[in-house]
């Protein structure tokens, strides 16, 4: 069996001890950086995220590493699974705090929760995600589980790359698939044992046994 | 749909956790890392650590505890307690914090709240409040309750939002410790008030109390902190039991106490029949492996 290389890319904005803690506690080796050579050296990443948009864009461009980052999902294909803040900015836009460009990963926008009928913003606690489709990063999680989130924006996309979606006034995208890109709303790392059946659905998809 | 969230509180005073009575006297309870495990197998929703001594003592969080305590705790973790600059928040939240709360500094510079948020966005930044009653009203309280602040808490909530705030964490001086309920009255005041989530602290001491806050208060988490430490299980008996009230709550954690009911006083289980106990004896629970 191969040998795979995790990566957590760490560009400032991560909680990076939380992701930490999961993939420990399933036994995973990994790596937090965000050096070019790492990056060319992984097989997956994981983009975590608590923050504003704006602020996160601004620290990867700071950062130079955009382009490869694209490259390496683009082109070499491999796998990324983006968290919260993480998955948003795969977007290729957004309205938090003024219109910012995102990576342009997945076809989509990221806009404000319509706060509507006393609705309290931010979404933030545990709420049911409803899978609608077979998906990877459900392998192992069962239907109606619940999963903590924290947000007030929201990403929209076409529903070809949905695959799990939570209601909070208004249908609210949980998760997508594109091809090797994954993006989870909610905080795997922070969902206890429903966060880590995900961790572990995603590395059995993509071939990674834990002491890889 | 969103559930209401029961939150635990760790109160940290020399590195340990403690029992707060009135926001003056202080009991140990032991270690955060330990209580953080114990809290996370019981299937707690969330678990807010403040430390006490850092703004008392001007110290910065303590990272190194903070780090420790969430290795245990698998649930979101809700840091407060010194935090002066946009560079601890920073930290703290790369060595294991998920959402910070600021008091303190939110009411000597309010624009922290406003340049918080816009670095780490709403929903990371908790304001916590804490209420006294006064003569024809209440009022804000600070450094742990002993210096009242002229503000008035319902507008101050109403600040906190405009600013940047994604969540309220407000907890009666009066009620804490008391285990008499929460003090619904302020509650429903401030949740009336703002458009953003309420948790609230200070009071329970049985199921009920949390029964109350959650829908008469109207808040969107119910936190406690020495009824988790001294009570068995607590966090799971009381979902059970919001559960069967109607209370859209997490129940994950194998034990889900269906049919318990609750000794008056205290809000500890009632025992069981020998019959049914007799037969838990025999019942093997394999952990789970994910």
């Amino acid at each position: 069996m191969k040998n795979y290389k995790i990566l957590i890319i760490d560009y400032g904005v991560g909680n990076d001890q939380s992701i930490t803690n999961a993939l420990s506690c399933l036994g995973y080796k990994f790596l937090i950086s965000n050096r070019k050579e790492d990056i060319l050296d992984a097989d997956v990443y994981i983009l975590p995220g608590v923050g504003a948009f704006n602020e996160a864009m601004k620290n990867l461009n700071n950062l130079g590493i955009i382009d490869l980052l694209k490259e390496q999902i683009l082109v070499k294909k491999k796998p990324i699974l983006g968290i919260c803040l993480g998955f948003q900015i795969l977007a290729d836009s957004s309205e938090e705090n003024g219109f910012h460009k995102g990576l342009g990963l997945v076809e989509g926008r990221v806009v404000r929760i319509k706060e509507r009928g006393g609705l309290r913003i931010p979404h933030v606690g545990w709420n049911t995600i409803k899978i609608e489709r077979k998906d990877p990063l459900f392998l192992k999680v069962n239907k109606d589980a619940s999963f903590y989130f924290d947000h007030s924006y929201h990403f929209l996309c076409d529903k070809k790359y949905i695959s799990s979606e939570c209601f909070y006034g208004q249908n609210i995208v949980s998760s997508i698939q594109k091809d090797n890109i994954f993006g989870v709303q909610f905080h795997p790392e922070k969902s206890q044992n429903n966060g880590l059946k995900l961790f572990r659905s995603f590395f059995i998809y993509i071939g990674i046994n834990k002491d890889a | 749909m969103l559930k209401k969230r029961i939150v635990a509180t760790l109160i940290i005073k020399d590195r340990r956790v403690v029992q707060s009575i009135g926001f003056n006297k202080y009991l140990p309870v032991g270690r955060a890392d330990i209580s953080a495990e114990f809290l996370n197998k019981w299937g707690i929703d969330e678990i807010v650590l403040l430390d006490i001594d850092a703004t008392a003592q001007d110290k910065k969080p303590d990272i190194d505890l903070i780090t420790q305590v969430s290795k245990k705790s698998l649930a979101p973790l809700t840091v407060g307690g010194g935090i002066k600059s946009v560079g601890e928040i920073r930290k703290l939240i790369r060595y294991g914090a998920d959402k910070v709360s600021i008091n303190k500094e939110a009411i000597k510079n309010p624009n922290i709240i406003r340049e918080a948020s816009k670095i780490f966005g709403s929903q990371c930044i908790v304001v916590s409040i804490d209420v006294k009653k006064i003569k024809g009203g209440y009022e804000v309280y600070s450094d742990s309750g002993r210096v009242p602040t002229g503000l008035n808490p319902i507008e101050w909530a109403k600040e906190v939002e405009r600013l940047g705030a994604g969540e309220i964490l407000l907890n009666s001086i009066d009620k804490d410790g008391l285990k008499s309920g929460y003090d619904i009255k302020i509650i429903k005041e401030i949740t009336g008030a703002v458009s953003i989530p309420v948790i609230a602290l200070g009071g329970a001491g049985h199921p009920k109390h949390f029964l109350e806050v959650l829908e008469e208060g109207d808040a969107m988490a119910a936190a406690a902190g020495n009824f988790f430490h001294f009570t068995e299980h607590s966090p799971i008996t009381v979902k059970a039991y919001l559960f069967k009230k109607n209370i859209d709550v997490r129940i994950d954690t194998y034990a889900d106490y269906e049919g318990t009911s609750f000794i008056e006083g205290s809000g500890r289980i009632k025992k069981r029949p020998e019959d049914y106990l007799n037969k838990l004896r025999f019942e093997y629970i394999s952990d789970e492996i994910i």
